[in-house]
């Protein structure tokens, strides 16, 4: 690891401010992604900001038919709130899922969505959930958040605040484990909400996504025979040591008919 | 005997120390003055080296030298020469590549160590070394196993023509080859026995002192035994073993790669005699995973002939070994003399051709790893009994009862030269089908189909081979407080020997149990017959020696119990650490204190109750522990996910001397069998021969709660009759009987499908895929 400066400010103003005068600074949220790569001296910023004293992105609370979790909130607590299970199981038993006891007490939902790691599970979450992304800057729909392997649409120097997540009339969540990491190989979220359902896949592509057919059959029922016959194309989908792209298009067709069972 | 005595489940020593971080690994070693180091890897798996240029790691600030192979070979760095030698039928000998230290002209594979950097601290140093400029040349690579040993692969060492380093054969094969092809059965298969990686808790460390009026450097390193690493690290120096200290504090596991002499360990000695001052450099977990030695790396193809009763008739096996880009200590003699010997294991059969290819690839080399050669070969011979049960129309255990080694052809001489002198395998099978409710299977397999899974269930009966070279000396000491110390030849590397050797001492003279202090792993104090710990043989070599030592101090005691209780030696009697005639008694600890003061001697007695004891036993008297595991797993057919929800093991490893250690033993070693049938895999990319798993991110280490439920029972019916204990190896049977459980189990699992073998590790992928390809096979 290489020296740096660091930073550990009280206001978000002052997380701007060190922004915009440091050489090249990084945001700390838990750590557990951004300090194995400057251990690995993979990544070498001059000054890290760490947001873990900034009341504002701590926390979690209800706002009419939303549940705002701050972006500082790590996994386990979304795991083990009242108010996000009452609200939505599948998202207190996602975060529930992620990697092992320590990562969830370090690693952050604010952290976790910034980085889009393709294996990530919160990014099914966000775009199965129909969530908003806060930022100090604005609102970021989650449609237009995820735009490749580990990009998003945060511009430079932009925080993200909160995640904002409407409630949905039932949803699920099914995860196949990396044998090694804990990462989602594949992730499903299938959700209804009063007018559409959603569904998002996180693990198997570049970034998540919303395989827009399987949507459409399930609004019209949702039911696993509804999605009977529908496929995803392993050509867009991810391919490694350790699961080839036509296994995950099929993994995925699996917990997804897992997921709408357990809640149709 | 006693609450402390052999026998009895007395809780380790050790782990108070080890539990609460009291514990002192060579990474707490830290001198004044000590210069770090790090080395520049190479970043290819074959390249030529065109020219090293260090000037920019010199102007990094804090770096103090750059050191290259050529400068250490100028300094006296001799090659690392593996001490292996093979001829072919014909009496061609193997080809071994020489390995230089840090090698200047050429990278045979990534991560091998290529450049030292020394610096004020470990953070300057490694930026120093990212700075080391290579003009490389890159050459084309190969890595698999199986394609290195064909005609035409491209050759890693062309001065030899091939990677075959040699082609071994234990005879001809053409009346083998007679007999299996008019046998009424054949069977025939092809093994992938996977690449591993070892990943002990603790990465290797090294730190250096040198002492230059006595000319002496002191070396702080993992190891096994700091005998052979005093030999084998002097050799490549290029120094008198005297001039070379080994001191090796607590160890976080070592599994047979830390036995092993390793390049950066050699550099960082030969540069703190070299600059005077000491050095330090500590690996950390990447390192370890593209440097420490890989385990397994076999293929396998065998060919098994049976008569109409299922009886194996003759045995053609031929093993490819995938041994890395040089030879490493013992690589190559892993499947032919080294555990590998074992075969065909448990297996009464006559008439048997082996061959085996050792070849050089662009690979970490690969060397011992738990079990050495012998769970590759009891894989082997399991999954030829699973073929030649379907085969012959047999249950898999009846296959087994006709073939395995009676209890009443013991002693029996194996095709390869061992004498099992005990093991009732058959007996042993029965016991463990009746403990794992093998006859209650066809209900559970019921219930478990109602979950819409697949359940099954596998057996594995397995032969290990205990012992290693065939010395070992201890030494027990009691000093002038009646306090007994073992100075200790063999090496705990978690073993838990401070327990057991304390359990001996107390059973054998009495003294209490936390009286008995243990010292290991400092050239200056470790016996010089001292070997180490592996192979399974510390309780049979170092245990014995023990026992003679502790002997040989009840002798001398007699004399001295007798001159002060003014007796007749001969009418002296000893027992539960009293010396007796008579009614007089004295307690041990008191000859003791007696014994270092030479006025209380008799005539011709020297001071001191110091004893001990070389031991050395017949070189081929191994010792051969044994058992049958029985695994039952449940299959999810739609994901071809596995899991164990049933694992029962029947070790005969002897007389137990403490049965808690012995369960941890049988533990870790299922623990790393199921490993390497369930999870791991050390994956090389076929074309840029980069090693694919190279973290704990992609290698799959096994899991808490992939083996919550293993039962471990012992058989104590027959002891060993070669060694004065009776005991047997206790450390490595578990990866020898894991493996092939369990894929046996997932095997038959598969039965409704067809599916006959999976290649480990058995993915879910692989499962899923094995499934798809039986249906489609079934539906063409
Ligand atoms: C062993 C292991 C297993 C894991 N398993 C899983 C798993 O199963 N599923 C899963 O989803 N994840 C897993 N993770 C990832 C983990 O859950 C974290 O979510 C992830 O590492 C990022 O969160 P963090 O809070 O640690 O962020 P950090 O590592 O601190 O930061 C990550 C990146 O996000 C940026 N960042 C952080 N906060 C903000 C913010 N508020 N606004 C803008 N940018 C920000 C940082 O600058 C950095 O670039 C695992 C990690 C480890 C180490």
């Amino acid at each position: 690891m290489q020296p740096f400066n660091y930073h550990r400010p009280t206001e978000l103003a002052d997380v701007v401010k060190i922004l915009a005068n440091s050489e090249d600074p990084k945001l700390l949220a838990g750590g557990m992604t951004l300090l194995p790569t400057l251990k690995q001296r993979l990544a070498a910023p001059s000054d890290l900001i760490d947001l873990s004293r900034i009341p504002n992105l701590q926390g979690i609370c209800e706002d009419k038919n939303e549940i705002i979790i701050g972006a500082m909130t790590c996994h386990a607590d979304v795991a083990a709130s009242d108010m996000v299970r009452a609200f939505c199981p599948a998202l207190a038993d996602l975060a529930g899922q992620i990697g092992d006891p320590a990562v969830r007490h370090r690693g952050t939902i604010g952290g976790s969505v910034a980085n889009a790691d393709p294996a990530a599970d919160y990014p099914a979450a966000v775009l199965g959930l129909n969530a908003t992304i806060e930022t100090n800057q604005r609102r970021i729909k989650n449609d237009d958040f995820f735009t490749g392997l580990f990009e998003t649409a945060l511009e430079p120097g932009e925080i993200i605040t909160a995640l904002r997540f409407p409630r949905p009339k039932r949803a699920q969540y099914q995860k196949f484990r990396h044998p090694a990491s804990g990462y989602a190989v594949v992730g499903v979220m299938v959700a209804q909400f009063d007018a559409k359902a959603r569904m998002a896949i996180t693990g198997a592509g570049p970034n998540a996504f919303r395989p827009h057919a399987f949507e459409e059959a399930l609004t019209g029922s949702f039911t696993a025979k509804a999605i009977e016959g529908l496929t995803l194309d392993p050509d867009e989908l991810l391919s490694d040591m350790h699961a080839s792209a036509a296994y995950r298009a099929h993994v995925a067709l699996v917990l997804a008919k897992r997921a709408i069972g357990l809640i149709s | 005997m006693g609450q402390y005595g052999i026998g009895q489940p007395v809780r380790r020593k050790e782990d108070v120390r080890l539990l609460t971080g009291k514990g002192r690994y060579t990474d707490d070693i830290h001198f004044d003055g000590q210069l770090w180091a790090a080395f520049f890897r190479s970043p290819h798996a074959h390249a030529k080296i065109k020219s090293i240029d260090s000037a920019a790691a010199l102007s990094v600030a804090g770096v103090r030298h750059v050191f290259t192979g050529e400068d250490m070979r100028k300094g006296g760095m001799k090659p690392l020469v593996a001490d292996i030698n093979f001829t072919d039928r014909k009496g061609n000998k193997m080809y071994k590549p020489v390995r230089h230290i840090l090698p200047s002209d050429r990278a045979c594979y990534v991560g091998e160590p290529l450049v030292m950097v020394l610096a004020d601290s470990a953070e300057a140093a490694r930026a120093g070394a990212e700075l080391i400029e290579i003009d490389f040349e890159t050459l084309p690579n190969i890595t698999s196993t199986a394609k290195a040993a064909e005609p035409d692969a491209y050759v890693l060492h062309p001065e030899h023509g091939s990677n075959i380093a040699v082609h071994w054969e234990n005879s001809a094969p053409d009346e083998v080859d007679a007999l299996i092809a008019q046998a009424p059965h054949k069977v025939k298969i092809h093994l992938v026995n996977n690449r591993l990686i070892v990943a002990p808790m603790e990465p290797r460390c090294a730190v250096a002192t040198y002492d230059a009026k006595e000319d002496v450097i002191t070396l702080y390193s993992p190891t096994q035994g700091v005998r052979p690493a005093q030999a084998g690290f002097a050799g490549l120096l290029g120094i008198d073993k005297k001039k070379l200290r080994v001191i090796s504090l607590d160890v976080g596991g070592g599994f047979g790669i830390r036995s092993k002499r390793y390049p950066e360990t050699a550099a960082v000695a030969w540069a703190a005699k070299h600059i005077n001052q000491p050095v330090k450099w500590r690996g950390d977990r990447s390192e370890t995973f593209v440097s420490d030695h890989h385990g397994r790396d076999q293929v396998n193809d065998a060919v098994m002939g049976l008569d109409k009763n299922g009886r194996v008739i003759a045995l053609r096996l031929e093993t490819i070994v995938n041994v890395g880009a040089y030879s490493g200590d013992n690589g190559p003699r892993l499947p032919i003399d080294g555990g590998g010997r074992i075969i065909p294991c448990g297996y009464d059969i006559e008439k048997f051709y082996f061959s085996v290819k050792p070849v050089y690839t662009n690979t970490v080399p690969t060397d011992t790893y738990r079990g050495a050669g012998r769970p590759e070969a009891n894989y082997i011979m399991e999954r030829l009994m699973d073929a030649a049960a379907e085969e012959c129309g047999l249950t898999r255990d009846e296959i087994r009862r006709r073939n395995l080694i009676p209890l009443s052809k013991m002693p029996y001489r194996t095709q390869m030269n061992f004498v099992y002198d005990s093991g009732d395998f058959i007996g042993t099978m029965d016991k463990t089908l009746e403990l794992a409710d093998w006859k209650g299977f066809a209900s559970r397999r019921k219930e478990t189909e109602k979950r819409g899974k697949l359940r099954g269930i596998g057996l594995a009966s397995f032969v290990e081979q205990a012992g290693g070279r065939p010395t070992e000396e201890m030494r027990v000491k009691f000093d002038e407080n009646g306090k007994a110390t073992v100075f200790s030849g063999t090496f705990s590397h978690g073993q838990g020997h401070e327990t057991v050797y304390a359990q001996m001492v107390n059973d054998y003279l009495g003294v209490p149990f936390d009286q008995i202090d243990f010292v290991q792993g400092d050239t200056d104090t470790t016996p010089p017959g001292g070997v180490g710990t592996f192979g399974s043989r510390s309780s049979m070599m170092g245990g014995v020696a023990i026992k003679r030592s502790c002997g040989q101090i009840i002798m001398k005691g007699k004399k001295i119990a007798a001159h002060l209780l003014q007796a007749d030696p001969a009418a002296v009697t000893f027992e539960n650490g009293l010396f007796r005639v008579g009614v007089s008694s004295i307690s041990i600890q008191d000859v003791a204190r007696a014994a270092s003061d030479p006025a209380k001697l008799p005539e011709g007695v020297t001071p001191g109750l110091d004893e001990s004891n070389l031991f050395e036993r017949e070189p081929d008297l191994n010792n051969f522990p044994n058992g049958c595991h029985i695994c039952e797993v449940e299959v999810d057919p739609e994901l071809g996910t596995i899991e164990i929800v049933k694992y029962t093991a029947l070790d005969d490893c002897g007389v137990v001397l403490n049965p808690l250690i012995v369960h941890g033993q049988v533990y870790g070693g299922v623990a790393q069998g199921i490993g390497q049938a369930l999870t791991e895999d050390a994956i090389y990319d076929a074309e840029s021969g980069q090693l694919l798993a190279g973290s704990f991110m992609d290698y799959g280490m096994p899991r808490a709660h992939h083996l919550s439920m293993i039962e471990a029972h012992f058989t104590d019916d027959q002891p060993c009759k070669t060694n004065d204990l009776g005991v047997k190896g206790a450390g490595e049977a578990g990866a020898c009987g894991a493996p092939p459980a369990f894929v046996s189990a997932v095997c038959d699992a598969l039965t409704p499908y067809g599916v006959k073998h999976i290649d480990m590790p058995l993915t879910p992928e692989r499962v899923w895929t094995a499934i798809q390809q039986a249906k489609a096979h079934k539906a063409a």
